[in-house]
């Protein structure tokens, strides 16, 4: 499997041997065996999170901006230089494909990461268009640092004042030297950073921001902890809250963003983009699934441990293998990824059900397993995302 | 009659809020008065000196009940818990013992001192564990009288009976030990080294003069076990920006169903008038009237010095003239200019935990022997957590506080001369202990704050500084707290109820006696 370039840093830290693949990369799901600490800097102190396995595209060129248009969902055209934006794009049956990160680093420039292999994906789509595509993932590195201290330990580190970087803002800095791409986003729901570097930088890097971070507890996470956060933060995960509809083989298996209440991200009114017939079309029917937030009621949990003499367990790690979820013994839908949230004090799970299910406050059950025996555990309707601090934005 | 507020509570005390918090929830018109600059009593964060932060008196956080974090909805109000899962106790021959956040990691540590606990340590784990969910249900009953328990006590005597009953004939075998054993013969039945029976056993002495081979402080130990994080019996956590955060995070609560809180207003007097109370005498010589009075102080404050002797029937005050304080804990908290250096701890990580010096049970027993004849500890056990490894907002960037709570320092120590020098002399032989385990510490040391059992009494009112306002001892549990008669939240006054740890469930920062103090009183239709 491949490396990453900050891998002669974070295999020194990986205490518990804890890898996975991630897109053919070795990626870590917890640096200790037990992965509490490093989820509660992320919300406590500061975080580093290696970002570095995403496929990373810039597209430039006079037509740079029309494919873009055309292929994501967002109204690209709305974004200035310096600012990027949280988009997914589709097939042309308006069904996702995948999500991630355009980025406006130019007039004519972009920068675009996606989880899935995408190349042939932009590349179809800019036939008769001036436009160059290139690959760049195995150049780049990607440090994500995220927390409530992650500012203070970039204005260590950099004259350029991070302060004034707005939520998705993009600027170029300078730290130990090394030109970054600086650009405040992150996938944990907290203040964040997204560092890019030169891979062959990587570690230089890596370094700078651990000596500026010491005395703020700065630590680095693997999986275990982001999957928490990014849940709390109520953001989605392929493969799990939904599946590419490039991949997978069957009908039932693909939803549009609609369904995944990224409605907000889907400019139906802008022009042509793949996708937009079929979303306008799917909207005016009404939609068949919603995604929504649900709140285990923890009495009605604990009763069901109680009925095996067992004090409540609580998902201490998140779970990401779909459980149904019920109206009155009925099926309405599935909860996708869940978890217990440590700073709520909350078992939460994102679902998608049928929208006449979804009011907010509605009172539905979810499925839990004990003893490989099924039981129906309370649960609520409610907003997502779960855990929403201000300093997130300002 | 004149009426102010359908309540008032004495005292901003974690379980005064909590109490104060509950009966608003319920539309109650409430004032809580403290008579410090803030709340929390012995759950506060004070900066001493400029930029730090000390947990003044209670550090670390575990028994907070979680229907209270639940139904007060605290998390939204400020609670941020830090676990502090590791451990680590440095023997005098310079090893350790340390436990881990993982199972793994712990089993191979305990095996560097033997194998054979090593193996049993999950078995006790689980037996504890056992324990603990076997009387989680106490918590959170109102003790029912047992010479006139009515209906209702005799139903919730009958519940617990059945639960009891359901967790098998071993388990129980293992619950009476536990309530009569010492920490030292209950520990030794289980483990063979004696570095193991040290580190776990402090646990049994916290808070109570007893020493680890006196009989009843098991059952101190399964009281430290009971708490939970998130599920996870056992864990203790640390607050972020310290314990007072906890407290203001149920003032926040409170106020947001409605509650006044008052700080710097003493209470004198509760007005009582045919047996019932009906306000309250301030300090600053003003009356405020109410339906009901309750006292979130100790049971002396509450019986003694707020009401006139001649309320109460004789055989109450007898029973609070007898009940046990003997305060038998002190508090150092340091202001650092880094982290400390251990002469025996390898790995770092460990200092993220509690550091215990409890380097053996010989050790233990001897900083007893001292305390017994009205002295502190030559070499106290000192249990020690620097917050600051997991929590930044504690010091300036790069500095650290340390909170050392250290037993045993009595709440008499007239050989030193006035309490000044009695404080320096306690001072200095908890300064001198850890000295032997990180050398280098004390020229870290940017601001020293030393609190003695009678510092706690003074500011807080913790009679004698004992920290949980009342030993726990099972004669003064659960029926039995305060007092026979007295233990279900009410007092002989009439509408004058009690809500601190001197009664069910006892001390800590739990706030059960605040929450159910309020079932108390709203059941009684108040
Ligand atoms: C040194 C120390 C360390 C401890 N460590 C821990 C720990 O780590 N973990 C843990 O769980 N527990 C710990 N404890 C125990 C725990 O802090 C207490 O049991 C708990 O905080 C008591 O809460 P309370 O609300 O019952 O009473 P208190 O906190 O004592 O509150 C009583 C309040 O009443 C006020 N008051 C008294 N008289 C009057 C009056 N006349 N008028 C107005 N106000 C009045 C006081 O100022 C005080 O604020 C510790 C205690 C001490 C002292």
């Amino acid at each position: 499997m491949k490396e990453t370039p900050f891998h002669p840093r974070t295999s020194e830290l990986l205490d518990s041997y804890d890898w996975n693949e991630w897109s053919g990369w070795l990626a870590a799901n917890s640096y200790e065996l037990d992965h509490s600490h490093e989820y509660l800097a992320i919300r406590t102190s500061c975080g580093v999170f290696d970002t570095s396995p995403l496929y990373k595209y810039i597209i430039h060129g006079p037509d740079a901006l029309k494919l873009m248009n055309r292929v994501v969902t967002q109204d690209v055209s709305k974004y200035g230089v310096g600012k990027s934006m949280y988009t997914p794009w589709c097939d042309d049956n308006g069904k996702i494909i995948d999500d991630g990160i355009v980025a406006r680093v130019d007039e004519q420039f972009f920068r675009m990461t996606a989880a899935e292999p995408t190349l042939f994906w932009l590349e179809d789509n800019a036939t008769n268009l001036n436009v160059t595509i290139e690959d760049i993932t195995e150049a780049y590195g990607i440090m994500a640092m995220q927390g409530p201290y992650s500012r203070d330990i970039l204005n260590r580190l950099t004259k350029t004042d991070a302060q004034g970087l707005n939520y998705f803002g993009l600027m170029d800095i300078k730290i130990a030297g090394i030109p970054i791409t600086l650009s405040r986003t992150g996938y944990t729901g907290d203040l964040g950073y997204e560092l890019w570097v030169k891979a062959d930088k990587a570690v230089a890097l890596w370094d700078a921001v651990f000596e500026a971070g010491e005395d703020y507890r700065i630590r680095p996470f693997g999986d275990y902890a982001l999957d928490i956060a990014r849940i709390e933060a109520g953001l989605l995960l392929i493969d799990a809250d939904f599946h590419s509809s490039k991949k997978v083989m069957y009908e039932h298996e693909k939803t549009t963003p609609l369904e995944l209440g990224l409605g907000w991200t889907v400019k139906l009114k802008k022009d042509y983009f793949v996708g937009q017939k079929a979303l306008i079309e799917d909207k005016k029917n009404g939609l068949k699934w919603k995604t929504i937030g649900l709140e285990i009621d923890l009495k009605s949990l604990e009763a069901i441990y109680a009925k095996y003499n067992m004090p409540l367990y609580l998902p201490y790690q998140s779970w990401t293998e779909a459980v149904p979820v019920y109206s009155h013994g009925k099926q309405i839908g599935k909860a996708t990824s869940g978890t217990w949230s440590p700073m709520l004090k909350k078992y939460i799970a994102i679902a998608r059900i049928k929208p006449k299910y979804a009011s907010i406050g509605n009172q539905v059950e979810m499925e839990v397993t004990i003893n490989a025996e099924r039981h129906n555990a309370r649960a609520k309707v409610v907003k997502t995302p779960f855990f929403n601090p201000s300093r997130k934005t300002n | 009659m004149k009426k102010d507020y359908d309540a008032i509570v004495v005292g901003g005390g974690h379980n005064g809020l909590t109490a104060a918090a509950y009966l608003a929830k319920a539309g109650r018109k409430v004032l809580v008065l403290e008579k410090r600059y803030l709340v929390g009593g012995a759950a506060v964060s004070e900066e001493i000196y400029p930029g730090f932060k000390y947990s003044v008196c209670s550090y670390v956080v575990s028994l907070l009940r979680p229907e209270i974090i639940q139904e007060l909805e605290l998390p939204k109000h400020g609670l941020h818990l830090l676990p502090m899962d590791y451990s680590f106790t440095p023997m005098d021959n310079g090893d350790y013992l340390a436990t881990y956040p993982d199972e793994a990691t712990t089993h191979e540590e305990i095996r560097r001192h033997s194998r054979r606990d090593a193996d049993v340590y999950h078995e006790f784990s689980n037996m504890l564990y056992a324990l603990a969910y076997a009387v989680k249900p106490i918590l959170n009953y109102i003790p029912p009288d047992p010479a006139n328990p009515g209906l209702a006590g005799l139903q919730i005597l009958s519940e617990f009976g059945k639960h009891l009953q359901s967790m098998g004939k071993d388990k129980f075998h293992w619950l009476t030990k536990i309530l009569t054993m010492s920490a030292y013969d209950f520990l030794a039945e289980w483990f063979e080294s004696d570095i193991m029976i040290s580190s776990i056993g402090t646990n049994g002495i916290i808070g109570t003069m007893l020493g680890i081979k006196s009989p009843g402080t098991a059952y101190v130990l399964l009281h430290h076990y009971v708490g939970e994080l998130d599920g996870a019996l056992t864990a203790w956590a640390s607050q972020k920006g310290g314990t007072g955060e906890v407290s203001n995070a149920i003032a926040s609560a409170a106020k947001s169903f409605g509650v006044e809180i008052r700080v710097n207003t003493p209470v004198s007097q509760v007005i009582v008038k045919k047996g019932r109370a009906i306000g309250v005498a301030l300090e600053n010589g003003d009356d405020i009237y109410a339906n009901t009075v309750i006292s979130g102080a100790d049971p002396d404050i509450t019986f003694r010095k707020l009401i006139d002797e001649k309320e109460l029937p004789t055989e109450i005050v007898e029973a609070i003239d007898n009940f046990k304080y003997r305060g038998s804990s002190g508090k150092v908290n340091l202001s650092l200019d880094g982290l400390p250096e251990f002469t025996a701890m390898k790995d770092k990580s460990l200092l993220q935990g509690m550091i215990l010096i409890a380097p053996s049970t010989d050790f233990m027993e001897q900083a007893y022997d001292d305390a017994k004849y009205d002295d502190f500890s030559k070499r106290p056990y000192l249990e020690i957590v620097i917050p600051t490894t997991v929590d930044p907002t504690m010091a300036p960037p790069g500095k650290h506080v340390m909170s050392i709570f250290v037993q045993y320092a009595s709440y008499n120590m007239p050989k030193y001369g006035n309490r000044d020098q009695q404080r320096e002399a306690f001072g200095k032989a908890v300064l001198d202990t850890l000295s032997d385990y990180a050398p280098n510490f004390r020229d870290l040391i940017l601001h020293t704050q030393i609190r003695t059992p009678w510092d706690i009494e003074d500011e807080i009112g913790l009679k004698q500084g004992n920290i949980f306002g009342g030993e726990l001892t099972l004669d003064q549990l659960f029926f039995f707290r305060p007092g026979l008669g007295i233990s279900n939240y009410r007092t002989p006054i009439k509408n004058y109820y009690q809500c601190g740890s001197g009664t069910h469930p006892g001390g800590g920062v739990t706030g059960g006696p605040g929450r159910l103090a309020a079932m108390r009183i709203l059941k009684d239709g108040n």
